[in-house]
């Protein structure tokens, strides 16, 4: 299991290394420069050359590329050109509240969608079953945004059950030594702020993980369908096992292979809907930021930002890897 | 258990009814027979007829829409359709052991093997936790598995068919069942493995006392194994009786289609070969195929990124020829090298060492020229086992058939309409069934539609990969007949690779037995399988099931 980290954390580096050069490429064929965007329209030449020689773009491209890397390898991101502050700090004050919601919205999808799947699929053909199947396509059609407002309209304004913006009341003052403010409130053992973060978590993580959960639970219910039909499961039933038994440790651990797949791959989509839901709830993630990164072309910002993801994206489905031997042990031996 | 007087197991006029879109559908009808203590009853039929799932009936596990629709099933003395659920759980394990077909797919893949014996005794209150666990590992040295305690530790697919069969029979009797109901247990194994298996079994149930209700679809295998006979055909039980009695005088009309149709019991060839004339010329022979010192070596990957890789000779050494219009059998069990030197033939697997020829010339050879490759391809077609996968399921049987007619662009569309027609007739498929899918076809008739595909394009040699293996008996003899009378009518030359030796008797002229890569006997079918040279050939041989049966004077 260890080789197999190993392993797959060594693929990782040419990975990030082939991206790295496609993610350069990319931002650099955008229309327009960072200096157009920063300057305006009306930016003379000269102005324009000045600012792209201070930020060293009117070096030729492999230059370009060669000192960013040596750069990212010290650890140096870069620096904005729009707001002049190194990438590495609004990292530090932004991704937090983006992860913290993708895993909100993770725990949500998966939490619900595997026992509801898992319930349908053992009710199949019934009320309960069809109750599931029509959510959870209504679940996938909806769009993101439109059921985030419609989230917020009937229980935070309508309701007044939770709030309906931000990540914080305004009223509550807190430290943040992380920027993860429910770990923060847990950590400072200042209980109120983190059981108000996490208030102001429910809503978005409801909304962003409405998706995933629909896939995850039909998913489920397909191969827990599956699965009961398989013969080792008639198997065990002839011999005598206990219902209980059966269920856990025969059906619902055969079940769970394409269930993993899926939730590695949600990760992803997790964090691309995370941009829409944060705008929806005024979340201070980096949805906004990487937004108006794109308009201002600040590339040292998409560069470094999108590498972040990816990373994270590699290392979610790493743990999807992991999580196969686990559950099944002919993927071990690989 | 207290002894109650009467059979152990008593079925009467069950019926089993199946919802169907179209309705409910009988799969047994009035179906009464019974079991006594320690004794083995054989229940034989053809898939559809029955068998399998009144055995499912009498554990309550049949599939979601079948439900039993009438009549009655004792055990004990106890009514298990009134029983309920429960009533029927309790029984399950404890009192009646299921032993199921496929070794592949009946354990549990992500539980140890031991682990999943164990549970079976913990949830059946006969021992708990380190007891279970040791227990586990005596049932399952019981069963005949090597090095048990170290085996009871690995998972399912670290183990051989022959070894989770074993499991699997290891775990039909951890709770000392007083029925034990085998539904095919040896199907899907080699014959060598297949008879050691029974024989263990029959030694465990015999010392046990334990009662047998063996499904299978091979008379000679029931008769050779149990003490009664019932014979089941469309869900009804046609005949039953004792085992050598209803061999040598059949009274059903299907028990002696049944019985004349198991290859197991089938002494000859099915239409002798015709004397070659070539083959008479002392000089030249004409040969359509000679395999020259042919090796195959894969080169396994060893684990790890850099690991180390092994090399497997899969073939070593083989050498055979194909005389022009007969049939050349490739026997061997699974892992012997039999379909490597197939598809070698076929020229989709290039030889490591040595050559085959085709017509005289080099077949690897052909890859390189295109036009010549499609010349080969033209002439030399294969027929696989499974009719089931081997069909394209979106292309009508009609396209099936065109489809080398066109791939080689022969003739025009109403030529090629005709030939298609023509086809159909030669494997005696109706004509309606051009318009059908491989879906809407049972297996003889897909199996049927592969050979008339084959022969589509006139082929001069048919290489057949266990063509007749997954079909059963009574389909079975007539495909190997079709394919005999289509030898005699068109001259074919038939390479027939298969694990089954009774097939080899009917079908081939000249037998190569195959063991580890190696040819380790060869010649005539007669000499082989009368005088065996080789103990391998002779363990072969002996392992056909009903071959000690003395049934007398007895038509071929």
């Amino acid at each position: 299991m260890l080789r197999l980290v190993l392993q797959r954390l060594a693929l990782l580096v040419p990975t990030l290394l082939g991206l790295s050069v496609l993610l350069f490429l990319w931002v650099r064929a955008l229309p327009g420069g960072p200096a157009t965007a920063l300057l305006g329209e009306r930016a003379t030449p000269a102005e324009v050359a000045r600012v792209n020689a201070l930020y060293g773009f009117d070096r030729p491209l492999p230059e370009q590329y060669l000192t960013w890397l040596g750069q990212l390898l010290q650890g140096n991101f870069g620096v904005s050109t729009r707001t002049g502050t190194p990438v590495l700090q609004e990292f530090w004050l932004r991704f937090p509240a983006t992860i913290e919601l993708t895993l909100m919205a993770l725990l949500f999808a998966v939490g619900v969608g595997i026992p509801l799947g898992y319930l349908a699929a053992r009710h199949q053909g019934r009320a309960l079953d069809h109750v599931t199947v029509g959510v959870s396509l209504l679940g996938v059609t909806i769009p993101v945004f439109f059921l985030a407002f419609l989230l917020k309209w009937v229980f935070a304004v309508q309701l007044g059950l939770l709030p309906s913006a931000g990540r914080l009341s305004s009223s509550m003052i807190a430290t943040h030594p992380t920027n993860f403010y429910v770990l923060d409130g847990l950590l400072t053992r200042e209980w109120d702020a983190a059981w108000d973060a996490l208030q102001h978590l429910v809503l978005p993580a409801v909304a962003l993980g409405s998706i995933p959960l629909a896939i995850i639970a039909r998913i489920t219910r397909a191969s827990v369908i599956e699965v009961q039909n398989a013969d080792y499961v008639r198997t065990a039933r002839a011999k005598g096992l206990r219902p209980s038994r059966l269920r856990r440790r025969v059906v619902l651990r055969n079940a769970m292979l394409p269930v993993a797949t899926t939730i590695g791959l949600q990760v992803g989509l997790l964090l691309s809907g995370a941009v829409l839901t944060e705008t929806v709830f005024a979340f201070n993630g980096i949805g906004s930021f990487l937004a108006t990164a794109i308009f201002s072309l600040d590339y040292a910002v998409l560069q470094g930002f999108i590498l972040f993801i990816a990373v994270i994206y590699a290392l979610a489905n790493l743990a999807v890897d992991v999580s196969y031997g686990l559950i099944d042990p002919r993927m071990r031996a690989r | 258990m207290d002894a109650v007087d009467g059979p152990l197991l008593s079925i009467r006029d069950l019926d089993v009814g199946f919802r169907t879109d179209q309705g409910t559908a009988l799969a047994v009808r009035g179906a009464s027979f019974e079991v006594h203590a320690g004794e083995t009853v054989a229940v034989v039929g053809e898939s559809g007829s029955g068998k399998s799932t009144t055995a499912a009936a009498v554990v309550g596990l049949l599939a979601p829409n079948g439900s039993v629709t009438g009549g009655q099933i004792h055990f004990q003395g106890i009514d298990l359709l009134r029983a309920g659920r429960a009533g029927i759980a309790r029984v399950r394990g404890k009192e009646i052991g299921l032993v199921p077909q496929d070794p592949m797919s009946n354990l549990n893949p992500v539980v140890r093997v031991g682990r999943q014996i164990a549970e079976t005794l913990e949830d059946n209150g006969v021992v708990r936790g380190p007891a279970a666990r040791r227990r586990a590992v005596e049932l399952l040295d019981e069963a005949g598995l090597p090095d048990a305690a170290a085996r009871a530790h690995q998972y399912p697919h670290e183990l051989s068919g022959g070894m989770r069969q074993r499991v699997l029979i290891a775990m039909g009797l951890a709770c000392r069942p007083r029925l034990l109901i085998a539904d095919e247990p040896t199907s899907a194994l080699d014959v060598t493995v297949q008879r050691t298996i029974l024989d263990h079994l029959d030694t465990l149930t015999a010392d046990l006392g334990t009662a047998v209700l063996l499904i299978t679809h091979d008379l000679g295998l029931a008769a050779e194994r149990a003490d009664r006979v019932v014979v089941m055909y469309r869900g009804e039980v046609v005949e039953q009786g004792p085992a050598l009695d209803l061999l040598r005088s059949p009274r059903h009309e299907y028990t002696r289609r049944l019985s004349a149709a198991a290859p197991s019991l089938a002494s000859a060839r099915l239409t002798p070969a015709r004397p070659s004339p070539p083959r008479d010329a002392p000089d030249t022979p004409d040969n359509i195929v000679e395999v020259d010192g042919v090796t195959k070596v894969f080169r396994l990957r060893g684990p790890g990124l850099l690991g180390r890789g092994r090399d497997l000779t899969a073939v070593d050494d083989v050498s055979f020829t194909i005389p022009r219009g007969t049939t050349v059998a490739l026997v061997g069990e699974s892992g012997s090298g039999k379909s490597t030197v197939a598809r070698m033939v076929l020229d989709l697997l290039t030889p490591t060492a040595g050559e085959i020829r085709f017509n005289g010339r080099a077949v690897s050879g052909a890859r390189r020229d295109r036009a010549a490759e499609v010349r080969f391809r033209k002439q030399v077609q294969p027929v696989f086992q499974d009719p089931y996968s081997s069909l394209d399921p979106l292309y009508s049987v009609h396209r099936t058939i065109e489809e080398p007619l066109r791939a080689h662009r022969l003739g025009s569309p109403d030529r090629r309409r005709e030939r298609v027609e023509e086809l159909m007739d030669a494997v005696a498929l109706p004509l309606d069934l051009l318009r059908r899918y491989p879906g809407e076809l049972s297996g003889g008739q897909r199996q049927r539609v592969a050979i008339a595909r084959a022969l589509a394009v006139d082929p001069d040699l048919v290489v057949c990969d266990e063509a007749v293996s997954a079909l059963d008996v009574i389909v079975q003899s007539q495909i190997l007949h079709l394919l005999a009378d289509l030898q005699q009518r068109w001259g074919l030359s038939y390479l027939f690779i298969t694990h089954d030796l009774a097939v080899v008797r009917q079908i081939a002229d000249e037998v190569c037995v195959v063991q580890g890569g190696r040819v380790v006997e060869s010649g005539p079918v007669d000499q082989v399988f009368e005088a065996p040279r080789e103990g391998y050939t002779r363990a072969l041989l002996d392992a056909i099931p009903g071959r000690s049966l003395d049934l007398g004077a007895r038509s071929g």
